[in-house]
């Protein structure tokens, strides 16, 4: 039973108000893309077991879209963020890195 | 292999049982295998033990992390049915329920396969549709079911709630030859079996990397040394982005946590599956006289083999509304594992970027009752390079668009 | 015998005695009693009977780790088995009847099992029952059935209430002995907000009942005396009959609450659910007792040291005359002198220690009391109770020294922390060997959301059993009056040297009937790990979940493996920790109030009218309006024909109605839409698709432009939230720049379709300020303003193909509303039509259902849709997915129309069978109806399917299944049957 941060209402938010969105910071690739862009923006996912950045909505709250990167090894939770982001931010990355030195994500180190 | 039988156990009966050899073997690992198989559950197994029987290749090792049928096989609700909507499941389901039907006697170690019997409800016009939808293409499939109207299901189930004041049960898909089976004795029958054909059931190992000359397998790292191999099979249900990942190749699947739950035991009630999907819950009656209950899945990615308890809550309500006296009986266990679910739900046996290397994973909540059929066909394909019971199950359906869906109750409307 | 004392018996209160049924008897007891100590009182040994060789079993314990004393408790709607008599206290008209016999407790054939039991070890259904294979299912198993499964079938209702409560504070404290209050009092002076539960009813724990002084004060004074200092605390929560059943992720623990379960007024709420959401968990929960594995060690009359202490202390009951106390440590001695004190006879102390005990040895001697040290038990004799033991060497194999008559025997083989609640959530245990235990490690303890540790063993539960040590490690540093103890001898086998015959005979899992042979058996066969073992023997897996028997169990494995216990370790701790009802885990939420109910504003009315309910999601809609002796079949058929005579009105309040605002609304429309939305104009109504990013069809509806920054999306019912949610995920996570607004206002409106040549008649009669008029209302417009009385916004779509207005009108209207069209109507005929009524009318016009003509699995271009998919955008959501191979193969199925040659229905779900089979054998197929109906317009069988060239095959002839395992014939055909030009709906 998780609690995330919701970082719009700035609340504690129990997991039977929030929905889970899958895998975060997905590009999405239209018509034009190759097959391979488009069967990797849709069904290809990192899953990893360890880190994982991933979109909830806090649906039975303020309704909105936010990102977290949390441990589906431990359930822990390294910090909440803006859906409107390209990456973590740095006291995300940094909280993530205490735990998991030398983590890097999407090439970036 | 010393045969199993009536007699072999009243002989050791009266020598206090010091005469029994052990079930599987636990060698150490050789330097090289024709074929590894990752993965010592129920699927992996099978895979292992038909590339024995069906293919003549022996020169085999199944490798476990942790203890063989510790993972998903030892931890669902034992439910084994057919009845599938689309042809290539309704092909791989029914051919395993055929070879569960023989399980025991081609084992030589009594898996308890029973077929008691599968009903699926249907609580709404939609859902009646779309089992009588399931009733006909299973008819085409050679796969017997049946549709049973509500009085029917209340002969067959007499502690179903059929008036129900807000889901009254409109009929159900009836699958006679569908049951249950003892997991874990699935698991132990065809690790014996796969012992006794010289092949190495090698526990407590976990692979640390996979090896690969240019682009193809020649071996997997693992906490007993480095293991060479020609053929690697994956069979690593919950965990198979984390294999892949060593092989350099990512799956279209995520891992998410499925709980299950039993009551205290109470004398026979229930000699029938019931599974009423309206309202997300399933039951049976195990052979100690426990309730064996199932719902759905969490929604987040989890490893942890732990679930959310709302989940818990909702199947249990969903029970009682459903089988109102289990109300007084009380849960006794709750559990979780990991499932893999794919983009479509449908299983992945397939070959991958890496030659040599074969994949199956994707069974999300069904994979139990597919063992046998999933074990033939993943054996033929590392075999033979071809299956037809996997031939649509191949990874890259997705790009395709070329999916096997089972949820027929997608969408539902006015 | 067992009986009541004269004297004695802490927790009874003997001005309230209290009559009870035991099968049948009538019995008495007093107000504290647990039913177990009540039925000792009166001498009833034995409860029950086991579950695989149906041997008699009495209590061995006095807590939650009772496995033998279950019993079928209540009756009616208040029966329920497997009721612990060690938990359930017992009150006035109690009624309990033993289980797993037959015909009786005392003569049960199915102790018969007993004979064989040397035929039947671990595991022995997997090597047998094989052959001949129809014989599992038909014989063996319901064989096997039947002799299991303990308790009764409840055959009602049940009669009771449940309910659940949030909660939330800084400290949860699970436990209510010393340990948990002094750890409850820290937290509270702290001035955290704390909660104290405790699963008993009785508070102070082991430390009561053995007397100790606490800062010169007895135990019970102490913790009298700090109860009441909590109780006056204003952030301090206490409760008892509430046990913690499982600890979950990020710190949620549920609690379980007795209320009624002790009492005789049923009446008010039985089991309350906590939800608790706890920034920390204190876990004082304790140790249990370990049995000991001798011969006949499960004989009536064979407890637990500290249970037999027990029964004295608290109830007053002595379980025997004669008691000989075995034991490997201290602790047992206690109970030694208890019955001594009680006026009770201990012939003798058997410890397995060569040296015996420390100081309290001699207290013993000196009270004259035998102890023989570095002995066992050989084996107890007696069949339905205990005549006697048998003493031998521990260091030999059973050779009998002497035997000693006695009718009690009081084991301790030493203490287990109960580690579940730390463990549930992921904590990690450590083996102690100098107390022979495994205690929670606290560097590997449960983390939750911020990574930290969330839980904290303390006391006993977390490995410390001296008085003074408990306290301190709860935070209270207390001078004591203990004295010293001699060390724990761990004795897995008594005697070591056992033979198998001794070993056949030792339980460790007494409800499953699980020994020590079948231990070592199972190791002997390769089911090493100790999960193997688990689910080979089945120990530790009955109701009792293991408390008595998993330590001992994996100690023998260990042995047999010649592997240290701690790397054989233990099976996973799994909630709850004892058994909690479903009904409290169902809660309120029951019959009619299962799921939340949706109603739409006419809901009472339609209830009233006699409406054929069919659940959609949470709404409930009509199926059809039939009346007093009318089959539903037939009022939909009515339905029908005066919708298409007269005029008819579907309530369609519950279809979805979002507003999409903004200036990139139109754009974001166009994204969400397979077709232009951006060019509709103000005033017009537009049918749009949806589809996921996988091309699929998820959902349609009406589009219609209100202003030039505002469109109004109607969604399928089932599709409301789900698109409005769909909606909000595009605009805030991939287009967060775009300036757009949408607000799901479905339950703001009422709205009701008015459909029928007489329509514009019916909605004309309400008068107001709108001109309804052909030419100034035209088909795919609205209209908004007053109609009558209401505020009514009206829109011209159709979907039955007759002339049809949907008007919305505010939900506060929505009653007044349709009765007044009810009113109004009377002079067109207008009559209520329900959804099938609107299905099959739409199947008429050729119209798709999502959720008949889809499935997931089908792409507008499949359904012909081909016209509302915009060839001038770039992209639309599921464009690129359209792309695909698959997508794009000529051999997918096309909808078509389909009437049978002679008039029949096809079945629902009917395929049409091609030539020859596939690859698997099945028989090919080249299509399958997605809708199909009788239609009352055109007196005949009309369907839509998905057809092989479809397209192409217009006029031909196919066979699709009938319902008998035949065959039908049917032609292909337009979809649209009925008024193909729109004559009909455009008048």
């Amino acid at each position: 039973m998780l609690t995330l941060h919701c970082p719009y209402c700035g609340i504690q938010a129990d997991e039977t108000e929030l929905a889970a969105g899958g895998e975060a910071h997905l590009k999405r690739y239209g018509p034009g893309s190759s097959d391979d862009e488009f069967e990797t923006y849709l069904f290809m996912r990192e899953n990893k077991k360890g880190v994982h950045l991933e979109r909830w909505r806090h649906a039975y709250g303020c309704g909105k879209w936010f990102l977290a990167a949390r441990d589906t090894a431990t359930l822990e939770v390294y910090g909440t963020y803006a859906a409107q982001t390209s990456e973590p931010p740095v006291e995300v990355k940094a909280a993530i890195r205490a735990k998991h030195p030398g983590w890097t994500w999407k090439e970036q180190a | 292999m010393k045969r199993y039988s009536v007699f072999a156990v009243a002989r050791e009966g009266l020598r206090y049982h010091t005469g029994w050899e052990r079930a599987w073997r636990s060698p150490t690992p050789k330097k090289k295998y024709d074929a590894i198989i990752v993965g010592a559950g129920g699927h992996g197994l099978a895979t292992a033990y038909y590339l024995g029987k069906n293919h003549g290749i022996t020169n085999v090792a199944i490798i476990e992390k942790g203890w063989l049928g510790g993972g998903n096989t030892g931890r669902n609700t034992t439910i084994i049915r057919s009845n599938y909507l689309q042809d290539p499941s309704a092909a791989i389901y029914d051919k395993a329920l055929k070879l569960y039907e023989n399980l025991s006697q081609d084992l030589n170690y009594n898996v308890m396969f029973s077929p008691r019997g599968l009903i699926m409800l249907a609580q709404t016009h939609h859902e009646v549709r779309g089992y009588q939808r399931t009733v006909m293409a299973n008819q085409l499939q050679g796969v017997a079911t049946e549709w049973v109207t509500p009085q029917q299901l209340k002969e067959i189930v007499p502690i179903l709630n059929i008036d129900g004041p807000r889901y009254p049960v409109l009929g159900g898909l009836y699958q006679k030859r569908g049951g249950t089976a003892r997991h874990d004795a699935v698991a132990w029958g065809y690790a014996r079996a796969c012992s006794a054909m010289g092949m190495d059931v090698i526990q407590q190992c976990e692979v640390t990397g996979v090896r690969r000359d240019g682009n193809k397998v020649i071996g997997v790292s693992t906490t007993k040394g480095d293991i060479d191999c020609d053929k690697l099979g994956m069979v690593v249900a919950g965990h198979t982005s984390v294999l892949a990942e060593m092989a350099g190749f990512r799956l279209p699947i995520e891992s998410v946590a499925l709980q299950a739950l039993v009551s205290e035991p109470i004398k026979p009630c229930m000699d029938v599956v019931v599974m009423a999907n309206t309202v997300h819950g399933y039951m049976s009656q195990s052979d100690k006289g426990e309730m064996v209950i199932g719902g759905g899945t969490d929604s987040f990615n989890n490893y942890t083999q732990r679930g959310s308890f709302h989940h818990i809550e909702e199947t249990v309500r969903a029970l009682v509304e459903t089988f109102p006296i289990i109300s007084r009986l009380k849960m006794l266990r709750q559990w979780g594992g990991i499932v893999d679910m794919t983009g479509d739900r449908s299983p992945i046996i397939s070959k991958t970027p890496v030659d040599g290397i074969f994949v199956n994973c994707g069974w999300g909540t069904g994979g139990f009752k597919a063992i046998p059929g999933s074990g033939w066909a993943m054996a033929e394909l590392m075999a033979k390079g071809h299956s037809p019971l996997a031939e649509e199950f191949h990874m890259y359906r997705f790009r395709e668009g070329k999916f096997i869906d089972e949820s027929v109750a997608a969408g539902v409307a006015h | 015998m067992s009986t009541r004392l004269q004297n004695a018996g802490r927790l009874i209160d003997r001005s309230k005695p209290v009559e009870f049924s035991f099968n049948g008897k009538r019995l008495r007891g007093y107000q504290g009693d647990t039913l177990a100590s009540a039925l000792l009182a009166n001498d009833q040994m034995m409860i029950g009977r086991s579950f695989k060789y149906h041997r008699p079993r009495g209590v061995v314990a006095s807590g939650a780790e009772e496995p033998n004393g279950l019993v079928n408790m209540g009756q009616g709607g208040y029966f329920e088995p497997n009721q612990r008599v060690t938990t359930q206290e017992v009150f006035d008209g109690l009624t309990a009847t033993s289980q797993n016999h037959w015909p009786s407790l005392e003569f049960d054939i199915g102790a018969v099992n007993q004979l064989f039991a040397r035929f039947l070890p671990a595991g022995f259904y997997y090597k047998m029952f094989i052959h001949p294979r129809p014989f599992w299912k038909h014989v063996y198993e319901p064989f096997i059935r039947q002799s299991a499964g303990l308790g009764k079938v409840p055959q009602e209702r049940d009669a009771d209430t449940y309910e659940h409560f949030y909660h939330f504070c800084d400290v949860l404290v699970v436990g209510g002995g010393i340990a948990g209050l002094a750890a409850a009092l820290k937290a509270a002076k702290s001035g955290k907000s704390v909660t104290l539960i405790e699963q008993t009813a009785d508070w102070g724990g082991r430390a009561v009942v053995d007397g100790v002084q606490i800062d010169g004060q007895s135990a019970a004074d102490w913790v009298a005396a700090t109860l009441a200092t909590l109780g006056k605390m204003a952030n301090v929560t206490i409760r008892s009959r509430t046990m913690a059943a499982g600890v979950y992720d990020h710190g949620y623990v549920l609690a379980y609450e007795r209320l009624t379960d002790h009492i005789s007024d049923k009446s008010g709420v039985r089991h309350r659910l906590w939800r608790i959401r706890a920034g920390h968990v204190v876990a004082a929960t304790g140790a249990i007792e370990r049995p000991l594995s001798f011969a006949g060690n499960d004989i009536p009359g064979v407890l637990l040291a500290a249970a037999v202490r027990d029964y004295v202390v608290n109830f007053g009951v002595s379980v025997g005359d004669r008691t000989v106390v075995v034991t490997n440590n201290d602790d047992a001695y206690r109970t030694a002198l208890a019955l001594k004190e009680a006026g009770l006879a201990v012939p003798a102390i058997i410890d397995v220690r060569p040296s015996g005990a420390g100081p309290i040895g001699q207290v013993a001697e000196r009270a004259g009391i035998r102890v023989l040290k570095g002995k066992a038990i050989a084996k107890v004799k007696g069949k339905t109770r205990v005549t006697g033991v048998q003493v031998c060497l521990q260091a030999g194999e059973g050779s009998v020294l002497e035997e000693i008559a006695c009718d009690c025997v009081a084991m301790s083989g030493g203490w287990s922390p109960v580690v579940h609640l730390w463990s549930h959530c992921g904590g990690k245990l450590t083996w102690d060997d100098d107390q022979a235990m495994f205690r929670p490690d606290a560097a590997r303890g449960p983390t939750g959301a911020d990574g930290k540790v969330f839980v904290t063993a303390v006391g006993s539960a977390n490995g410390h059993l001296g008085t003074a040590a408990i306290l301190r490690d709860a935070g209270l540093d207390a001078t004591t009056n203990e004295v010293a103890e001699a060390a724990i001898e761990p004795v897995w086998m008594m005697p070591q040297g056992a033979g198998p015959k001794l070993r056949m005979k030792a339980w460790l899992d007494y409800q499953n009937d699980v020994k020590v042979s079948d231990v070592q058996l199972a190791a002997r066969e390769g089911y090493e790990s100790v999960e193997h073992t688990k689910r080979y023997t089945t120990l530790g897996m009955a109701t009792d979940q293991g408390k008595l028997s998993n330590i001992n169990g994996l100690a023998i494995l260990s042995q047999a493996l010649d592997a240290p216990i701690p790397a054989v370790g233990t099976t996973t701790f799994r909630p709850p920790y004892t058994p909690i009802s479903m009904g409290a885990i169902g809660g309120a939420a029951r019959d009619a109030i299962f799921q939340p109910l949706r109603r739409t504003p006419m809901h009472d009315l339609h209830e009233a009218n006699g409406v054929d309910w069919e659940p959609v999601g949470h709404w409930r809609r009509g199926y059809a309006y039939p009346r007093a002796g009318e089959k539903v079949h037939d009022a939909v058929n009515r339905e029908i024909l005066n919708v298409r005579e007269n005029v008819g009105l579907l309530d369609a309040s519950t279809l979805g109605k979002i507003i999409v605002k903004g200036p990139d609304a139109g754009r974001f429309l166009d994204m969400l839409y397979t077709n232009l939305m951006s060019t509709l104009p103000v005033g017009k109504c537009r049918y749009g698709l949806m589809c996921t990013e996988n091309g699929f069809l998820s959902d349609d509806g009406v589009v219609v432009r209100l202003a030039d920054d505002t469109w109004l999306c109607h969604t399928t019912t089932g599709g409301a939230d789900r698109i409005h949610g769909w909606m909000e995920d595009w605009l805030q996570t991939e287009w967060y720049d775009w300036q757009v607004y949408t607000a799901n206002v479905t339950e703001q409106y009422a709205q009701v379709v008015v459909a029928g040549p007489k329509a514009r008649q019916l909605l004309q009669s309400f008068g107001g300020d709108l001109d309804l008029s052909k030419d100034a209302f035209p088909f795919m417009t609205y209209v908004e303003g007053k109609l009558g009385e209401f505020d009514a916004r009206i829109y011209r779509i159709s979907f039955s193909g007759e002339l049809s207005y949907e008007v919305a009108v505010p939900a506060s209207q929505g009653a007044a509303f349709w009765q007044a069209l009810l009113a109004n109507g009377q002079a067109f005929g207008v009559m209520p039509y329900g959804t099938e009524a609107m299905h099959i009318m739409r199947a008429e016009k050729g119209f798709i259902m999502i959720g008949d003509e889809t499935d997931g699995t089908v792409i507008p271009q499949d359904l012909n849709l081909g016209w509302a998919i915009s060839k001038k955008k770039a992209d639309y959501l599921g464009k690129r997915a359209q792309e695909r191979s698959h997508m794009t193969d000529p051999k997918r199925w096309k909808l078509v129309g389909l009437e049978t040659l002679d008039g029949s229905v096809i079945p629902d779900g009917s395929h049409a069978p091609a030539a020859g089979t596939n690859a698997n054998g099945q028989r090919n197929t080249q299509g399958r109806v997605t809708s199909t109906y009788y239609s009352p317009t055109l007196k005949r069988g009309i369907a839509m399917a998905l057809v092989l060239n479809g397209l192409d095959r217009m006029g031909q002839e196919i066979e699709f299944q009938n319902d008998k395992g035949g065959l039908i014939k049917a032609r292909i055909v337009d979809p649209v049957f009925y008024d193909k030009d729109g004559a009909k709906q455009n008048v």
